[in-house]
């Protein structure tokens, strides 16, 4: 290990591999999957715990800005949920949402994030078991990826900097 | 009453921003008039040990354009942090990371064997690398150390204003330091241009459809540009509905599309997200693999949404270089 990821890792308290969980955080959409997580609940279908869902008036609302924030404050993956094609409340909101998402996922790449971190998900209000089925595909792999653990690596970069000193070298 | 002190310093800077200071001539002649300037190392003979001398606080102002990516700037901007009162980002390194911090799409060690060995140009049979000291005749030569991070200012130090430009015209350079020395300084942590986008002053704004709908995007060489219509308008990826305006929206005006480099206006917290989110919504395909034909008209997303401001993006960085 050189020193900057050990500072990475004495820095986060980030735990151990063992106890470590996959954190998702979900944007849903208000008139479909949002809908359908509540139905899940009370169906009492059993989905991984990991994930906190936002809810939001429309997958179209999703800015990409959130999405980065999300990932940059912690979260290992991030999962969009919207209506099917077609039966958006707001007619376009989720065509908007699929095409930011298709550039989004090449930009992340580009930027060193597993593009399976972000998905997109179209789940109609009655779709509760797609829900479950979704949240534990997508926990499952992304424990298999491992933490993104973003702060993490963010003060392992900032180690570098030093401290001031009295004296300049040119 | 004595003139108040001010100094200009670069960092990892083209020189560009320098140009701006100089391209204020008879204007300038009127500043230094009412200025003293203690450092501009591109002008003028000063030595650090000059500025060290100096009481913490006796500069009024400085202006530091380009990034800090080395041990040295680093040490320089927190020692001119002390020196000064003001302390002015100047141009879009400085500001936002600016052209430097696309460096940080890459490891360091990548940066170096591709500068000191790999580069077409480069003839370095023994692969000689900068060494951060050596001896010669029992003196002792330091260099800086070259950081695996592009930052800006405001990542290293307390900054009071930013003036973004790439370079910042001297239009705005002028008002800018009209506004510092002016009875009612600006607030603290202000932004020293417009904070409307660049489009509101746009000359081809009036051309610009309330619906715009792209079926294919358009790089600037591959079309005959009609020289009025907007050129979003003509599938071109311009970045100006992103970025902060004060520039005259010189490059449209030139029949190039603005490539960002006055940053986003205070309500936007990541450039290129944003412009990434703003383009997307108006393709007019429908289907993954027709969206994805569309989006390949922008070949780098990265360099092209950020490529003034990697270094304040959220991510700041390639996060998948480790410890390089
Ligand atoms: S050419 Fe660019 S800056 Fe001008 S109105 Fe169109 S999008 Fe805005
Ligand atoms: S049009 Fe855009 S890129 Fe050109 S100077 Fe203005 S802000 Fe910078
Ligand atoms: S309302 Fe559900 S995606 Fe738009």
């Amino acid at each position: 290990m050189n020193p900057t990821d050990k500072a990475a890792a004495a820095g986060t308290g980030t735990p151990p591999a063992a106890e470590w969980t996959p954190r998702i955080v979900a944007f849903f959409c208000n008139w479909c999957t949002y809908t359908a997580a509540d139905l899940a609940g009370v169906s009492r279908l059993k989905y991984s715990p990991n994930v906190r869902v936002i809810r939001l008036m429309c997958s179209g609302r999703v800015d990409p800005q959130f999405i980065l924030d999300a990932l940059s404050k912690g979260a290992d993956g991030v999962l969009i949920g919207g209506c099917h094609p077609g039966d958006c409340h707001y007619v376009e909101g989720n065509y908007k949402m699929l095409r930011r998402f298709r550039l989004l996922r090449r930009m992340l790449s580009d930027m060193g994030i597993e593009p399976e971190r972000v998905r997109l998900e179209w789940i109609s209000a009655a779709e509760g078991d797609k829900v479950k089925l979704v949240i534990n595909e997508m926990s499952a792999q992304l424990s298999a990826l491992g933490p993104l653990n973003l702060p993490g690596k963010a003060k392992g970069w900032d180690a570098e900097l030093t401290a001031e000193r009295e004296a300049v070298h040119a | 009453m004595p003139k108040p002190k001010v100094a200009f310093y670069w960092c990892a800077s083209c020189g560009g921003c320098e140009e701006t200071v100089v391209d204020l001539a008879e204007d300038i002649l009127g500043v230094v008039e009412k200025l003293d300037i203690v450092l501009w190392p591109v002008a003028m003979d000063f030595k650090y040990a000059d500025v060290e001398a100096m009481e913490d606080g006796a500069i009024f102002a400085t202006l530091l354009n380009g990034a800090i990516r080395s041990t040295e700037q680093e040490q320089m901007a927190r020692l001119l942090r002390r020196k000064s009162r003001v302390l002015v980002a100047y141009g879009s390194c400085a500001c936002m990371g600016g052209i430097p911090s696309l460096a940080n799409g890459f490891a360091r060690e990548e940066i170096l064997k591709f500068n000191y060995e790999d580069a077409p140009s480069v003839v370095n049979g023994p692969r000689t690398r900068p060494q951060l000291s050596f001896e010669e005749e029992g003196r002792k030569t330091h260099l800086p150390e070259q950081s695996r991070v592009v930052r800006s200012l405001d990542q290293v130090v307390d900054v009071d204003y930013f003036i973004p430009g790439c370079p910042p015209t001297p239009l705005i350079t002028k008002k800018a330091l009209a506004a510092l020395l002016g009875d009612a300084p600006p607030p603290k942590g202000s932004v020293l241009a417009p904070d409307t986008a660049l489009c509101e002053e746009c000359p081809r704004k009036v051309g610009k459809p309330a619906d715009l709908s792209f079926a294919q995007f358009r790089r600037p060489h591959q079309a005959l540009l009609d020289p009025e219509k907007c050129l979003l308008a003509q599938g071109v990826v311009c970045l100006g509905p992103a970025t902060r305006g004060g520039c005259g929206a010189q490059c449209p005006a030139g029949n190039m599309p603005c490539t960002g480099c006055f940053g986003p206006t205070s309500r936007v917290r990541d450039q290129g997200a944003k412009i990434l989110s703003s383009l997307c919504a108006n393709l007019e395909a429908k289907e993954a693999p027709d969206i994805d034909r569309v989006l390949e008209g922008i070949p780098d997303p990265v360099g092209t949404f950020y490529r003034y401001g990697m270094a304040k993006s959220i991510l700041r960085r390639r996060v998948d270089l480790n410890g390089g």
